[in-house]
């Protein structure tokens, strides 16, 4: 009976570590994207000073914007084609503004095209770093990014694409919130 | 392995099971709580099948006429959910409950209130999924893969009892699991050892703890899922911070191993039934043991197969596709045993023989069109296209339900002391086998052909595979009724089944009485 | 004798004619089952890839199957009644256990090096954003700042066997993509609102299309033509009724398209100046109404009860223009009702004055209607 009560216990413990486990995936999910670029997301640097040295070749940059369903804000990019030399760095803004009648938190995601330029971005700043741009009724704001795009972008990337999504933060708990009342409709 | 069986007559001074309804809501008995397992996972088997002729009737022509298309998004929903937690799972916990026991010689489940309350929270699991149909916003509607957000953000309200009852039906599956593996690891009877275990115990073994190693990923994923809906959290949801595709790859990870989950008793039965009809001892056990062995480790490590164009990196794609086709020698050495067996055996074609014949040539070819879908390149074309649909209910149908079938074709002599009848049950092989061919293999020409799957409405070019298709099913759908009537049939009466039912048939549980006394086993046999 | 030679050599003629006349159809008629071999380099390269595993396939199939039925017809309990007794051999063991897997190796090599092709996103002479819409497709052209929608054209009544389907039924929309031959177009996948896929078989491009990340695929189309695809992730209701239509030119042809659209949009910025009848304005917002609204508030505005509600006899629709065009630009959160502010003034001055036209609303309600500069005031008021 010793036996028996030590598997069970040893395979409750192993079921409970699985369920643990699929939690745990969730930051080992954003280290292995880290490492391998599997959601195509440039994230923070710290060591954006090693890519600034010489002026490097031109480059062709873009930047595009899309607002997520339900995102009623202007969203664009100040400029959206320009022309860079990697190895120096670049600022550029987003201009954003609220056009609803109420607060509003908005958050953006990053992407980029083609896929293999993401290793060269060295980003110092984003807003897309941030985990939510919060803005008053009508109010306006320039969104910076402060980038360096490494010398050692392979030679055949002439242009990169920098796309930025700007979702509603509340957009899950509006819909979910109708749930609870009635359909509204026109 | 040979049992050569000593003692092998049991003592019936046991107490018989109990009268009238009590018996089975109370019931502590494997065998009893065997029998509910199956009848319950044939009783899905027909809601489930029932929403598969909607769906092809609603397909058998372009245009729509029969459902709208919200509605059939909530019937392939259903019909995918019922048919794998509810059919095929359920069977194998039933057939691993009446047969473990017997196989290894124990007199029942090491944990038999545990198996009572596994089984009974089932029905209500179902009944919770069922009830989302006559909600308001209709049952789930996002595909039995449920992918965030069109689960989450944009969900119907009741998928939060669609994430209930998956955890009741993971919380059953994970106690049925710690009771198969405590069962076998504990209750063997002298002198068999693990190497010495009939290959249904060893795939039941494996099986279950790929459940609890796979179970609580899922629970997981649907907790998060949960906590994404109702408490604010952002797990998928990239508005604050989250990633939908990390959605597909928690999925996943449980999703693959849970395939195998579906084959693997599968391959231990038809290895049985073979053997038997072969009337030759089964080729190579050791290398089957090992061959289950390395696809369940496999399984753990192909699970992006079913996102290559989810957008993954050049080296990740790579890595996937290898491990994948990876999977496919150990699955060859299973076939290759199975067909070594068989060769310069003294065969016979009883309905059992017939079930797992059709399983080794249908599964193979399953088999195939997967190793064609492991081709990076190719799977873009091939990804969610009907093609995916054939490939999948090819090792599912004649793959993990012909086995079942073939199971209790095999051992329903057993089970009821009588005979099923030979020629009703050949015919039901014959109506399946043409049914499930003429259903599935026109699926293959229209996914290739360019006709996406879960789609209520189709082009033109592709109306005349459908109409074919959608026939073979109502021939497939039919037949199962009479496979019902042969049951009720062969329970009801029938001849006489021996104590060893099949000429060529080997282990323990063909050494006790037909039809299995309420208690086998209560002293152990000894194995040499 | 001779005379029977020459029966049978006729005979023999004929056959051959009518043997080689059934399996050009055969073949043709296969094709048509089996996956397109597509229009450009790369599909081809995957279409022989299919193929190739395909035959390696049916080679193991043919003698896997052979050895069994051979088995199954030779070793019956008839004709061996004593079945043999060996049951191991380690050689044999291994030997099928390496054999398979230096055919896997022969068959990864071919497809990884194909992937590594694909997966070249790094340049394109033509970039393209597509954007998976609940359920219609979006193309802007990134150097050309052209952008429009793709809606699915077939007809309810189609679709509802009310009338005889057309030729390309469910494979037709009312912008298609134009790309010309020769360059090298690259598509910016992502999605709107839930996870779409953008499948045109002919490229052998299928790439999921996720909110808020950008996937990659890439064409060179060598012959001129029409390509379709479809969207192949499950995305809700109408998943099955999103298409795609490729529509692949000769360079100045495709020239002359960009321009022609560029005008278009000038064009229609001059329109919005003008002044417009109620008359004007219904008759362009029925073929808006058909394409946007049908689906759901139906032909005759009655919408579906419980579900999505009535234009016809609607409050806001008779009376409330002012939350009449606010709903249509923001949509209602939670509802289907999604916003359409990526109409241009014309088309939502258009629509609106068409539901407050239509179905009695104008005799029961204030009978206004709204024109496109209505809608530029809202967007310059809106905060």
């Amino acid at each position: 009976m010793g036996s028996r009560k030590k598997t069970i216990l040893k395979l409750s413990g192993a079921v409970a570590a699985m369920y643990l486990f699929s939690f745990l995936l969730v930051p080992l999910y954003d280290v292995f994207c880290d490492i391998t670029g599997l959601n195509g997301k440039v994230t923070q640097t710290t060591n954006a000073e090693s890519s600034i040295s010489i002026e490097g070749r031109e480059i062709g940059l873009q930047f595009i914007s899309h607002n997520n369903a339900g995102m009623p804000w202007t969203f664009k990019p100040s400029k959206e084609v320009t022309k860079i030399k990697t190895g120096t760095m670049y600022e550029a803004t987003f201009y954003a503004k609220n056009t609803t009648n109420e607060m509003m938190v908005g958050r953006a995601v990053n992407s980029v095209a083609p896929t293999n330029a993401k290793d060269y971005i060295k980003k110092i700043e984003c807003f897309c770093f941030a985990e939510g741009i919060e803005l008053m009724p009508g109010e306006e704001i320039l969104l910076p990014i402060k980038m360096v795009v490494d010398n050692e972008l392979p030679s055949n990337i002439k242009n990169i694409v920098l796309s930025y999504t700007i979702f509603d933060s509340n957009l899950e708990k509006k819909i979910i919130m109708d749930h609870d009342g009635d359909h509204a409709g026109s | 392995m040979s049992a050569v069986i000593e003692n092998h007559h049991n003592e019936h001074d046991h107490h018989g099971p109990a009268k009238g309804l009590k018996r089975w809501f109370y019931t502590t008995n494997h065998k009893d709580i065997g029998t509910l397992y199956l009848w319950f996972s044939f009783a899905m088997f027909l809601i489930g099948g029932a929403m598969a002729m909607i769906i092809r009737a609603e397909l058998f022509q372009p245009g729509m006429q029969i459902v709208e298309p919200e509605f059939y998004n909530q019937m392939i929903t259903l019909h995918g959910l019922i048919m794998i937690f509810g059919g095929v799972m359920p069977a194998f916990v039933g057939l691993a409950n009446w047969l473990v026991p017997m196989m290894i010689g124990a007199p029942d489940m090491a944990l038999p209130r545990m198996n009572n309350l596994s089984f009974w929270i089932l029905p209500f699991a179902f009944f919770v999924l069922l009830s989302s149909l006559f909600m308001e916003g209709g049952a789930p509607n996002f595909g039995w893969t449920f992918y965030a957000p069109l689960s989450t953000t944009y969900a119907p309200p009741s998928t939060t009892f669609f994430i209930f009852s998956v955890h009741i039906m993971g919380a059953s599956s994970i106690m049925g699991s710690i009771n198969v593996i405590v069962t076998i690891m504990n209750m063997r009877a002298p002198g068999m050892g693990l190497m010495k275990m009939p290959l249904f115990v060893w795939s039941w073994l494996i099986t279950a703890y790929l459940l609890i190693a796979v179970m609580p990923v899922l629970a997981g994923a649907v907790t998060m899922m949960l906590m994404d809906i109702h408490f604010g959290t952002s797990f998928f949801n990239a508005a604050g911070g989250g990633d939908p595709v990390l959605f597909q790859h928690i999925f996943w990870f449980f999703g693959h191993p849970e395939v195998y989950i579906m084959i693997l008793p599968a391959f231990g039965i038809v290895s049985h039934i073979i053997e038997t009809f072969s009337r030759k001892q089964l080729f190579g056990y050791s290398s089957m043991v090992w061959a289950m062995l390395s696809i369940a480790i496999l399984s753990f490590v192909v699970w992006a197969h079913h996102m290559f164009t989810v957008g993954m990196p050049l080296a990740a794609e790579l890595f996937f596709m290898w491990s994948t086709m990876l999977i496919a020698v150990p699955t060859g050495v299973k076939v290759f045993n199975w067909i070594a067996t068989m060769f310069k055996g003294s065969i016979t074609f009883e309905t059992p023989m017939l079930f797992a014949c059709a399983f080794v040539v249908l599964f193979t070819l399953g088999g195939f069109s997967g190793l064609m879908l492991a081709i990076t390149p190719a799977d873009f074309q091939y990804h969610d296209t009907y093609f995916v649909v054939a490939h999948f209910h090819y090792v599912l149908v004649p793959g993990a339900i012909f086995s079942i079938m073939a199971a209790v074709y095999y051992w329903i002599p057993k089970w009821t002391g009588n005979m099923y009848d030979e020629r009703l049950g050949r015919l039901h092989f014959w109506l399946s086998f043409i049914g499930v061919n003429v259903t599935f293999f026109p699926q293959h020409f229209i996914g290739l052909a360019g006709m996406p799957r879960r789609v209520p409405d189709y082009a033109l070019q592709f109306a005349d595979w459908n109409m074919v298709s959608t026939a073979g099913a109502f021939l497939f759908g039919f037949s199962q009724v009479f496979f019902l009537f042969i049951v009720i049939k062969t329970v009801m009466g029938g001849k006489q089944a021996t104590d060893q039912v099949w000429e060529g048939a080997r282990g323990l549980e063909w050494t006790v009485d037909s039809p299995a006394p309420y208690h086998t086993f209560s002293i152990p046999p000894k194995v040499s | 004798m001779t005379n029977v030679r020459n029966l049978i050599c006729t005979f023999k003629t004929q056959f051959i004619v009518i043997a080689f006349a059934l399996s050009s159809q055969l073949s043709a008629e296969w094709d048509a089952l089996n996956m397109t071999k597509g229009a450009t380099e790369i599909s081809r390269e995957v279409y022989d890839l299919h193929m190739l595993i395909f035959w390696i396939c049916v080679a193991i199939g043919v003698l896997v199957f052979g050895v069994m039925f051979y088995s199954m017809y030779a070793y019956t309990k008839k004709k061996n009644p004593v079945a043999a007794t060996f049951h191991e051999s380690t050689k044999v063991e291994i030997a099928w256990t390496i054999i398979p897997f230096l055919i896997l190796i022969a068959m990864a090599v071919p497809a990884s090096k194909t992937l590594q092709t694909m997966y070249n996103d790094e340049a394109g002479d033509i970039n393209i954003q597509v954007v998976g819409y609940q359920w219609k497709w979006q193309y802007r052209y990134l150097e050309d700042d052209v952008n429009f929608f793709a809606n699915l054209t077939t007809d309810l009544d189609e679709i509802y066997n009310k009338v005889p389907k057309g030729e390309n039924y469910l494979q037709e929309v009312d912008e298609m993509v134009v790309i010309p031959v020769g360059k090298k177009v690259r598509f910016l996948i992502t999605a709107n609102d839930v996870i779409h896929s953008w499948w045109v078989p002919a490229f052998a491009i299928k790439q999921d299309a996720i909110p808020g990340f950008i996937n990659t695929a890439w064409t060179i189309v060598e012959e001129p033509g029409l390509y379709r695809g479809k969207c192949t992730e499950l995305c809700g209701k109408n998943h099955g009724f999103m298409p795609i239509v490729v529509k692949a030119v000769e360079q100045d042809e495709y020239d002359s398209w960009i321009a022609e659209k560029q005008a278009a949009a000038i064009a229609m910025a001059e329109l919005t100046e003008k002044d417009w009848t109620a008359e004007e304005l219904v008759a362009r917002g029925e073929a808006l109404y058909t394409t946007n609204c049908v689906a759901c508030h139906q032909v005759n505005g009655q919408g579906i009860t419980g579900i999505f509600p009535a234009l016809a006899g609607s409050g806001i629709v008779m009376n409330d223009k002012a939350r009449n065009i606010e709903i249509l630009m923001e949509g209602v959160q939670g509802a289907a009702m999604n916003s359409f502010s990526y109409l241009s003034e014309v088309e939502m001055a258009s629509v609106i004055t068409y539901t407050r036209q239509s179905w009695g609303n104008a005799q029961n309600g204030d009978g206004e209607i709204v024109a496109p500069k209505d809608i530029v005031e809202y967007k310059k008021n809106k905060i």
